[in-house]
């Protein structure tokens, strides 16, 4: 086994002779203990991949069956980082040299900010105009922020925004048409593309976008709306260190550590903050910013403190069998159930950071010589969704929230080889009613001798 | 990179009348470079646009191998339709298009073809019979079969009459709801697939119609000896982009403007007839 920076790849069969505890670990990534030793350890596939601390041994017997030079670039998040030595730390008073630095690039730099209640994201020139100090606290229908006294920049982990408007805005002018003599002309109108820094995305943020991307820019039209939109982006996630009572990313596989999809990654820990780049724009920053390299013990303490956050989570989506147990609940009771709370208000949709339904509008002016056409975010909560002439196909709430949940969670992994949901969360909090979307899916997923009533009705009718 | 939300304004060569309240649009693009480039597959459908009002999803009737002329047939049922209504020849209509997957009629090419279209009007069958009938050496026996509720809603009447008198040829006509003049079956059209003689392994089927009729009628013609992979059916969902992106099409798994709205018969029969899908 050759060695490299105290890295070493196992395959998990092989790991009973490392370490007997790391048979239990759970998560994808994270902090694990071996006698008095804490490593950070990654899953990729059937291997697993450990940090080792400085100094510290393998049993003879285990041997790795990979060279670690291939095996660094297949690492993500903070192992990976650290196996390439560029954690970089920046104390908590320094953090404004990344504002400046971004800016003098030429970024629109936007943040988490306290607005009616909330957080919301808003040009920030510095930043004090973080939500310093703030924590918010999310259970199903309720949202509240709290002051802590603390100094903490990122104590909230997020409001009802995702990234979502950055790339797919809510209302997209798509063509301006103009009155001639001959009929009209039509003329696309592509938004100014502009450099903008998000600064305090999280991971389920970055995975919600990476979804957005696929269905935007991977299908077989490249939307060029949406692809202008995206190339200006800079991306700075925060790692979670705080689980929200509505958060199931870990269950998810999509955070609370930054994978992939950002630009910078900041771990705050106490006055301190990790930074690692994860992508060559990030790179570049991280090399005008020149930090000294992160101790050994401050990375593993924010890779600790990530696992914590992860292990705190107390809501989890079970996807073992999905698609198909959703599609074959499709007349189970508890539709009803869920129907008699849902108001078909769609908010679940608006703060969802994958939904991408829209509906295409036209606006002439008054002279009827300019006619706008435009998207804007639709929901298949609306009655007009699934309208066809002479019928709808979803009059009924029970219709919309079944349609909502089957493609969210099921018909989605059909479509584009994934899960529609990141676990953010977002739709439990905002919620009007509370329904939480991993309770109704546990429920659903446990056999009924009842039908759901009213789709016998309906088809008794000839629907 | 190519803008499918781009309007391509089209002027009406010719408006013709079908029946009470639906006509036929033969559009030509305006554009001479945009005309040139632009081809189709027969069950393949363009976004139909009118200058301040809106776009709607209307399948091109056509042949595909006279790509400059568009027909789209049209019935005034909605807000769009209504107002395309009041066009004469001579104005100017939108396309963004084509879009979706037709009919398989070169995959059919030998085989007898048996063509079912149920309710009112079914523009995406006509034009895949009016293609079979162009190139009818190609094909083997045609059967077309139509059903209507009562005989006043059989709109296309004098075509079926026409039809009937080609060779090897035959219309199946029933009307659940008929008055005295009515000289074909009475019944439901359901029935007709009973009576149709066909030879199983050769044949294909093309229908468009209430997804009822499909749900009820498809088992009939499996019994018979036709494979689910030799039906297809045109499915009718709301569109309103056209390529896959506003989500209002989706059938399960599938976004009909995209994979659709011709979809081969075991790939959908899983989502067909479930309530909300």
């Amino acid at each position: 086994m050759k060695e490299m920076k105290g890295f070493v790849a196992l395959r998990d069969s092989g790991l009973g002779e490392a370490v007997a505890s790391f048979n239990s670990l759970a998560s994808q990534r994270g902090v694990c203990r071996a006698g008095f030793s804490l490593m950070t350890y990654e899953r990729i596939g059937e291997d697993l991949i450990v940090c080792l601390p400085g100094g510290s041994h393998l049993a003879p017997s285990v041997r790795s069956p990979y060279d670690v030079e291939t095996l660094v670039p297949r690492m993500r998040g903070i192992g990976a980082m650290a196996a390439a030595g560029e954690i970089g730390v920046l104390s908590r008073s320094d953090v404004q040299r990344i504002f400046d630095t971004l800016s003098s690039k030429g970024y629109r730099i936007v943040g988490p900010t306290v607005r009616d209640g909330s957080v919301m994201w808003e040009t920030i020139q510095a930043v004090s105009g973080l939500p310093i100090g703030w924590r918010d606290h999310q259970e199903p229908g309720r949202y509240r922020l709290e002051q802590s006294g603390s100094k903490d920049l990122f104590g909230v982990v997020h409001g009802p925004q995702s990234l979502k408007p950055f790339a797919f805005t809510p209302r997209e002018p798509l063509v301006q048409i103009e009155r001639s003599k001959d009929g009209f002309t039509a003329r696309p109108t592509p938004p100014r593309q502009e450099k903008v820094a998000i600064i305090g995305a999280r991971a389920c943020d970055l995975a919600g976008l990476a979804i957005q991307d696929q269905i935007f820019l991977q299908g077989e039209y490249q939307d060029t709306y949406y692809a202008t939109r995206r190339e200006g982006l800079f991306i700075i996630a925060v790692n979670c260190t705080r689980a929200l009572q509505t958060c199931f990313c870990a269950s998810m596989d999509t955070g609370p550590c930054a994978k992939n999809g950002f630009d910078l990654a900041l771990t705050e820990v106490d006055d301190q903050l990790l930074v690692q780049a994860g992508s060559e724009a990030g790179s570049d920053l991280l090399s005008v910013l020149s930090l000294s390299p992160a101790s050994q013990e401050l990375t593993r303490e924010g890779a600790l403190r990530v696992d914590a956050c992860a292990q705190s989570q107390v809501r989890r989506l079970d996807r073992t069998r999905l698609p198909q147990a959703l599609y074959d609940a499709h007349e189970h009771p508890r539709w009803d159930d869920v129907a008699a709370r849902c108001l078909a208000c769609a908010n679940c949709t608006m703060v969802c950071p994958t939904c991408f339904c829209h509906k295409v509008e036209e606006t002439p002016d008054l002279t009827r010589q300019n006619s706008a056409h435009a998207r804007l975010w639709d929901s298949c909560f609306t009655q007009a969704h699934g309208y066809i002439h002479g019928k709808n196909i979803r009059p009924t709430i029970k219709d919309r929230y079944r349609m909502w949940l089957t493609h969210k969670l099921a018909s989605w992994i059909d479509q584009f080889g994934t899960s529609g949901c990141v676990g953010c969360g977002r739709c439990i909090t905002w919620c009007p009613v509370g329904i939480d979307l991993t309770e109704e899916l546990s429920v659903l997923l446990k056999p009924s001798e009842q039908r759901s009533t009213s789709s016998r009705q309906q088809e008794a009718s000839g629907r | 990179m190519i803008n499918p939300y781009l309007i391509h304004p089209a002027t009406i060569m010719e408006k013709i009348r079908e029946a009470d309240s639906i006509h036929t649009y033969r559009l030509r693009l305006n554009d001479e470079e945009t005309r040139r480039n632009f081809r189709f597959t027969a069950g393949q459908f363009n976004m139909v646009y009118l200058f301040g009002v809106g776009e709607v999803a209307i399948s091109i009737v056509s042949d595909p191998e006279e790509p400059e002329r568009l027909d789209h047939t049209i019935r005034s049922v909605g807000r769009v339709t209504s107002a395309i209504a009041q066009l004469q020849a001579g104005e100017t209509l939108g396309i963004r298009g084509p879009f979706g997957q037709g009919w398989p009629l070169h995959a059919a090419r030998g085989h007898d073809v048996v063509i079912v279209t149920g309710g009112l009007g079914c523009a995406p069958v006509m034009g895949a019979i009016e293609y079979i009938f162009r190139r009818r050496l190609h094909y083997g026996s045609v059967k077309i079969i139509h059903g209507v509720k009562s005989p006043r809603d059989l709109v296309f009447h004098e075509r079926f009459e026409a039809w009937s008198k080609r060779p090897d040829t035959e219309v199946l006509l029933a009307s659940d709801r008929p008055d005295k003049t009515w000289r074909y079956h009475v019944g439901v059209v359901t029935e007709l697939f009973e009576r149709v003689s066909i030879d199983p392994p050769k044949t294909m089927v093309l229908m468009c119609g209430p997804e009822i009729m499909m749900r009820l009628g498809v088992p009939i013609l499996m019994r018979r000896g036709i494979p689910a992979t030799a039906i297809y059916v045109s499915l009718e969902r709301h569109m309103e982009c056209g390529v896959g992106l506003c989500g209002h099409c989706q059938m399960g798994p599938y976004f009909l403007c995209k994979e659709g709205p011709v979809m081969r018969y075991d790939l959908i029969e899983p989502w067909l007839g479930r309530v909300g899908v």
